[in-house]
This record gives C-alpha cells, structure tokens and sequence, in this order.
C-alpha cells in the first residue's frame, strides 16, 4: 500500500482513478465537507451525501449510499449487492441507503439480470470496491493520527486508533479523496463477515407497502402521452393495410401510425389508446398453418423416431465411449420420452417503456433486464449514436428472461421519434401474452442401455423448436457419470419467437432426466437416492475438464436433503420424490411430498438442499428458493401455452392457468455451509422441482406423467 | 364527462370518459399508481381497491358507477405506512419483484377488515385469487397470520 499523499485537483484525480486497473472505476466528487459527529440515523433520504466512488457517497455524518449496479427483478440483487459493498466497507448495514444506479457503461460492468450471474460474476469486484473505499479512510485517518495504516482497523463505520479513539468515516472522506487510490486492498475474512450470511429484508419493502412509484410503468412526465401497439395476430404474419377511421374517432385518440410492421396509437391515457387499438380495423397477410402446436408435435415424433426430417438441424454435442456398441451389448434398454408446451414469461407488469427521442439526446426509462444492449439496439434502430442514449433503469416487476429482449423499448422509441413527443407504451396483457418470447416447444428421448444391473450407456436425443441444448449443458449431469454416453439435438425453425424463460433449457431437461433417473432407479430396484449417489461416484473418477458440476457438491445435497427430509421414514400416507440438478453455477436437491387429498395427489411439502457457496442474503435466498420451486411445479402443473396457424390461443389469464396460493406446496430451504465464492439463486432452484413432484406423484399413484402440464396429461385421469 | 371521486377520504373531480375503468382514472388521472395494471380482465388482482370497504376489481369498474362510495387505495390504507397487513409484510419480507403486493395488500387488509379471526382456510380462500408470479405465496399466507397477530395484540 502506498502512503505518499497526492497532491491532486479533483479532475486530476477522476483521470486517474478512471485509469486504474482494479475494475472498479473511481470518481470522487465531493460536493460539501459538513461535517458532523452524529451518528444517529434520522432519514436517510432526506441527507446530503458525498460521492466517494461510483459504488459509495458517504454523508456528513457518516450515513452511506450505496448504489445497486444490477436491474432488480424480483431476483433480491438491490439488496443483495449493496450488502457486499457494505460488508467490506465496514458499514453497519442500518446505515446504508440503497439507490438503484442508471445504465452507466463507465462506471459499471455487465449491468445484466440474467443467468443468476449478478452475484456470481460481482462478487469480488463489490468487495473491492467497499474494500477500497474503507483502505482509503484508514489511510486519511493514519495521516491525521500520525500512525501507521496497518495499525489502525475499522469497525461500524469508524476507523479505530491503536490506542482505541475512532473517527467517523464522515469526518474522514475529504481528507481520503486526496489520496492516492491503494493498488491492493485487504478484504475480509469471510468468517468475520457481518452483513453478508445475515437476514437482509428487500431495501424498497416499504416502499412497496405503501404503493410508490417504483417501476417502469408508473413512469409520468408533464407533455407525456401513451401509447399501445398493435402486432399481427399470428407469427410471421406481415402488415397489408388497416383501417384507423373509427379509432380516430375515439375523444383523446391524437394520432395512428404505422411502425414497421406494427401500429401505433397514441392517446391522452392509458385506457384511450387501448380504446383506439380495439377500433383499428387491420388486413394482414395469411397466416401459415404449419406454425402449430399440433404440427410440431408430429415433426418432433417423427425426428425421435429416427425418420429424417427436412429443415431440422441435427446435432451432436457430447459423445462419450462407444454408444452403439453399450446398447447393442445391453440386457435391457429403458427408453422413455418426456414433452412441455411453449410458455409464455407473464410478468406481473406487463412489458413497457417510456421514451423520449429528440434531436439532441435519447432519453430511455423502464423495465429492461439488459440495459446496455437495449441502448445500443435503440440508437442501431433510430440510427443515431449510442452515447446519446440515456437509459433510467427502475424497479422491475418480474422478468423470467422476457426482458432480455428490448424490443418493446425500440418500439417506444420509434413512437417517440415519429410523433416527437415523450410517450409511454404500455402492452396490454393479451399484447405481453401474445406477442412475446416463449419457452420453446421440446421433447426428449431418453434411453439407457443396461448391462449386469449397471448403467452402460445414455443416449438424450432431443427435438425442439427454435431453441437447443447448447455444449455447456451438454457437459452437465449425467455426463461424465456415464461411460457411454450421446447428447444430440434437433432443432426445428420456426416463426414462434423463442428465447430464454427461467432457467433457460434446464427448466425442462431437468424433469426429463430426473424423472428418468427415477424410472431407472424403479426399473434396476435401486433406490433413487443410491442411483444417484453411485452415478456421482463414476463422475469422480472421470477427468473431464468440461464437466461443469460438481459430483462432491452434488453428493452434499442429496445427501443434506435427505436428512433434511428424513426420506423413507415419512408418516403413512406421504410419497416422496427426489431430484437433484446443477445448473447456473449452483447444486440443488429437493425431496417433494405428495399426499392424496380428494382423490387427489397434492404437492404438501418441498425441502430443499443448496450449495450456492456463500449465501450473502439468507432472507433473499430462501426467497429465491420458495418462489423458484412452487413457480416450477406451477407451471408443470398448469401452464402451457398453444399455437395454432400462427396464433397462440391463450391471451389473459382467464385462458392461461398460473399457480396460485392455495396450490403451493410449503417450502423448506436449507444451505450447504460453504466458504465458496457466491453462484446465483433465481434460476438454479426451479429445474429440479417439477421431476421432485413428479417423482412424488409416482409413489403416492403409480401414475407417472411425462408431459406437461400435468392437469392435461394424466394427472386426473 | 365531470365525475366527483372520494378516494382516500379526499373528494377528487376528474373529468373523463364515463366507461374508464376505476384503475386507470387512479393511475393516469390522479397519479395514484400503487394500485397496479395487471390483466385487465378481473384475473389477477394487482389492481384491488376498497370500496366502502370491500375488495374490489378497479379494472373492470367503470369510473361512472363508483358515485358516493369511498374508494381506498394501497396509498390511503394508513397514514404513516403502519397498516397491520404492511407491517407484516414488511417483517416476514414478502416481496419479490414487488409489483403485485399492493393488490396482495389490499385483499388481505379488506379480509380483516371483515373478519379479525380468519382461519388458515378463509386466508387461503381470501388471497387464492391474487396472482403472484414470483410466487411469494407462502410469506404472503405468513404474512396475512402475522397481521391477524397483530391485529389481535393492538386491540
């Protein structure tokens, strides 16, 4: 650590602060040197802070802003980021305030909600930057008490002189930002950790109990009007012409436009321009019939029964040992098929965005899980330079993949730019059903080749519409458990817009290979448990660096669920099932309990093991968790969404089934104590849930259900 | 058209079309947005209001038919934010991406509004219809017994 003090203008120092090389970009800017020994918080809004770097402003008194980089979906990271930043910082977490930070591509790096990788792929970047921040301090104070760094430490906020006096941090940041930024930083040991592992509630609780305006869609500006859109009803579908004579008509309808393929109609609020769209009258080209649920049913039967099928791309990802030779050799081949519908993402607010596009800047506000990407395609549509794009990112009210896509944001944009004025547009719920990305269409074959009781080989041959298994995911369970093994896809093209829902690809590949290990286990009369304990036994031995699990891990919490569940030994009358699955960087087992009520089987209970490493918010975690685990059986059990000629049927949630209260299982979350780096929460819980009921559903019923969603597919029958 | 509105014990005049549902008068017109747009169709339950008391659609309610009755939002349901149900909800930490809590809110403060003693079945029958999508559903049944908690030791 240097000591020498700079003597440095404040521009000098934003320059070379920018320049330095620890990922975290530094701006001091103080704005005032009030200073003040209270250290009672009073309000924490109503303060004057400091900027002390793009992560922190510490107020006169010693109170701390710490800004929230990531968009917050509901995923817990406004919280859960700011706490690692405190954590290191030394800050007591009652002190802190937390403001969600705008797109800044300077100052921050991959501002992105998706793949539960906030936690993850920040985790010591948030930690330097607290950690920074609070070396800084204690350099300012050494330099005032004389004393050497190393013998100062800090605690709550205050930096503590070897004979025990303190100063606080906020008599303190003037003096720090004139000093040279330490090119390494002690961070702290985890075990001394006080903010990260302890219960945090959400930073904008009360906020949301009184009904601020928190998100996108409660966005209003003085001059602001709204906008709906209208898109072709059915996929690929092209606009001819339409008819806005009647809509016009409409008090408070100002104008109609067409927007490339789509039609704009803005109005003096909300409700009008919903008005107005119902009244345009619009022809579109003919809609292809071959884009159905049913008919792609029937290619993807044909591709898994091995016929050739033109237009499908087929590929192998992972081959392992000699497959035709394992099931040529096999005694018994187990071959099952598992199939799930599109879905559609139904975020509670539906998809909108506020623009305002004029000659000198671009100004962007709403509900975007990918910021910088959307900025960027806004200025590519509007064909204007990204560094005028400025993009607010605010509360968002659910995002399950959806809003990775920005194309709603374009859309405002173009409205904006068109009619020059700021416009909010908002979807309707049949525009956000209809009209979004979905879960692709996929089934899976699945076979085992079995020789002498033992697994010898597994053959997954997948077929999907617009989407695929990728050669990471090719590389998880059971690969690597398994000598013999083929994982190849088949992909169908298709107009159905396609993208990533919770937990991309493992939200179903996990049911059908957890329900395959358990048909297995049934089939070789191994018990689940041990089937996949001697599976994860072969994977050790196997030296495979693609191998992106951890069979250890994996072992821990089947092994922790287990106890937890105390499997085997349940009162008469409750069925377990057990699955377990890694995906997004985490390990997760879950037993499911079923007990029959009504003739009925009923999910009761869900325990759940996971390995995230460090669990920097356990309040948030255990959130993650419950939410994932009803959200997965949830949607298995009702959910789907049907195309026909292009169409898809359902469009408001009289026609979509979504879980509600009284279907969700009670959850139990435990956590493997772990001093591993943090992996994320809001994907890794949800895949292995539906198998774990399913796998339940066959102990309580014989009846084993391999298609979703489960109420249409034998579930009742 | 002229319409007198009392929402949240003040007397609002709005001046707009007759069949503009409750939900969009409060959001557009009054600036009220807690009470939020979720389907439009009476399905989900993020935009519930009180109507003299009594949970309400404010989505599928023309504006024209509320007359006299007092209307309650998530914004008047207490004064200092202190609301039995928003202090449970605030202690048990049930929200997720948040957006429809407001509704979960109000369905349970009208719940207890009406019944101070709801048995764990008339909480389930109260809240089954309050869509959540990030499926908070188990803090929120925690939630509403911990309010009744409350609710019972401040009386």
């Amino acid at each position: 650590m240097k000591k020498k003090q700079l003597q440095m203008d404040r521009k000098t120092f934003m320059k070379v602060s920018l320049l330095s090389g620890t990922g975290v970009i530094f701006g001091v800017n103080f704005l005032q040197s009030c200073k003040s020994k209270k250290e009672t918080p009073i309000d924490l809004e109503s303060l004057n802070y400091n900027d002390f770097n793009a992560y922190i402003q510490i107020a006169n008194n010693g109170m701390v802003t710490i800004y929230a980089p990531n968009p917050e979906i509901g995923q817990g990271v406004k919280t859960s980021m700011p706490m690692i930043v405190a954590e290191e910082l030394d800050v007591p977490w009652k002190h802190v305030r937390v403001v969600q930070a705008n797109l800044d591509t300077q100052k921050y790096t991959r501002q992105v909600a998706g793949g539960s990788q906030s936690i993850r792929f920040s985790w010591m970047l948030l930690r330097e930057a607290g950690a920074t921040a609070r070396q800084m301090l204690v350099n300012a104070a050494a330099l005032e008490w004389k004393v050497e760094p190393a013998d100062c430490s800090t605690s709550d906020g205050y930096v503590i002189h070897p004979n025990g006096k303190k100063l606080g941090y906020g008599d303190l940041v003037l003096k720090a930002a004139t000093l040279e930024i330490p090119e390494k930083v002690m961070l702290k040991d985890p075990k001394d950790f006080k903010i990260i592992g302890k219960q945090a509630r959400n930073v904008d609780n009360f906020k949301i109990t009184q009904g601020s305006p928190l998100y996108g869609m409660d966005y209003f500006e003085e001059g602001m009007v709204y906008a709906s859109i209208i898109h072709p009803p059915a996929f690929g579908q092209k606009l001819i012409d339409f008819d806005d004579s009647e809509a016009k008509k409409i008090d408070g309808v100002s104008e109609i436009i067409k927007i490339g393929n789509n039609i704009a109609v803005i109005g003096i609020n909300t409700w009008i321009a919903f008005q107005g769209k119902k009244a345009v009258k619009a022809t579109y080209s003919e809609a292809n019939k071959k884009e159905s649920s049913t008919y792609f049913d029937e290619v993807m039967d044909n591709i898994l029964s091995g016929e050739k099928v033109k237009g499908s791309k087929a590929k192998k990802l992972r081959e392992d040992g000699n497959i035709t030779k394992a099931f040529k050799e096999a005694d018994q081949i187990i071959e099952r098929v598992y199939e799930a519908p599109f879905l559609a993402h139904n975020t509670m607010e539906p998809m909108n965005f506020f623009a305002n596009v004029t000659p000198d800047k671009i100004e962007l506000k709403g509900p975007i899980q990918t910021p910088e990407l959307t900025a960027r395609q806004v200025a590519n549509n509007l064909k204007r330079n990204v560094n005028e794009v400025s993009l607010e990112m605010c509360r968002i009210g659910g995002g399950f993949g959806r809003r990775l896509k920005g194309d709603y944001a374009i859309e405002a944009a173009l409205i904006s730019d068109k009619i020059k004025k700021p416009v909010k547009l908002v979807y309707s719920r049949e525009d956000d059903m209809t009209t979004g990305w979905y879960r692709p269409k996929v089934k899976y074959k699945i076979r085992a080749a079995v020789k002498d009781g033992k697994i010898t080989g597994y053959h997954l041959t997948e077929a999907s519409v617009n989407a695929t298994i990728n050669k990471q995911r090719a590389d998880f369970f059971p690969s690597g458990a398994i000598d013999n093994l083929l994982i190849e896809t088949h992909s169908i093209k298709s107009k159905v817009t396609c993208f990533a829902w919770r937990a991309p690809i493992c939200n179903f590949l996990a049911f059908a290979e957890q329900s395959f290990f358990d048909e297995l286990a049934l089939e070789l009369k191994i018990s689940p448990v041990q089937m996949r304990m001697d599976l994860l036994e072969n994977a050790k031995k196997h030296k495979d660096n693609n191998m992106q699990y951890s069979p250890e891990r994996m072992q821990a919490v089947i092994q922790k669920v287990v106890a937890d569940a105390n499997w085997g030994n349940t009162p008469k009358g409750v069925h377990q099932g057990l699955s377990v699955y890694y995906s997004h960087n985490s390990h997760v087992a879950q037993i499911s309990e079923v007990e029959i009520k009504e003739n009925q089987p009923v999910v009761t209970k869900v325990y759940c093991a996971v390995d995230c490493g460090i669990v920097v918010n356990p309040m948030g975690a255990a959130a993650q968790a419950e939410g994932g685990i009803i959200d997965g059986i949830g949607h298995a059990m009702f959910s789907e969404m049907i195309v026909e000629n292009g169409v898809p049927k359902s469009n408001n949630f009289h026609q979509y089934k979504l879980t509600r209260l009284k279907n969700a299982p009670q959850v139990e979350v435990s956590f493997v104590e772990s001093l591993e780096a943090p992996t994320g929460m809001g994907e890794p819980t949800l895949p292995p849930a539906p198998a774990a009921a399913a796998n339940a559903i066959y102990a309580a019923t014989g009846k084993r259900l391999r298609k979703h969603p489960f109420v249409k597919n034998g579930l009742n029958s | 058209m002229e319409i007198n509105l009392t929402v949240n014990e003040k007397i609002r005049k709005v001046d707009v079309d007759k069949n503009t549902p409750l939900l969009w008068v409060l959001r557009d017109t009054l600036h009220l947005v807690g009470t939020k747009f979720g389907c439009g169709v009476g399905q989900c339950g993020a935009c519930s209001v009180h109507m003299d008391g009594v949970i309400t659609r404010s989505c599928l309610l023309p504006v024209s038919i509320v007359g006299d009755a007092k209307i309650t939002t998530i914004e008047g349901l207490s004064e200092h934010n202190n609301h039995p149900v928003q202090l449970a909800w605030r202690e048990i930490d049930v929200p997720q991406c948040g957006y429809c809590q407001a509704g979960q809110i109000m369905t349970a403060s009208a719940l207890l509004k009406q019944n101070n003693s709801p048995s764990k079945e008339d909480i389930k029958d109260a809240m089954h219809g309050n869509i959540c999508r990030c499926a908070t559903y188990q803090r929120i049944e925690k939630a509403v017994e911990k309010a009744v908690e409350l609710t019972q030791t401040t009386k």
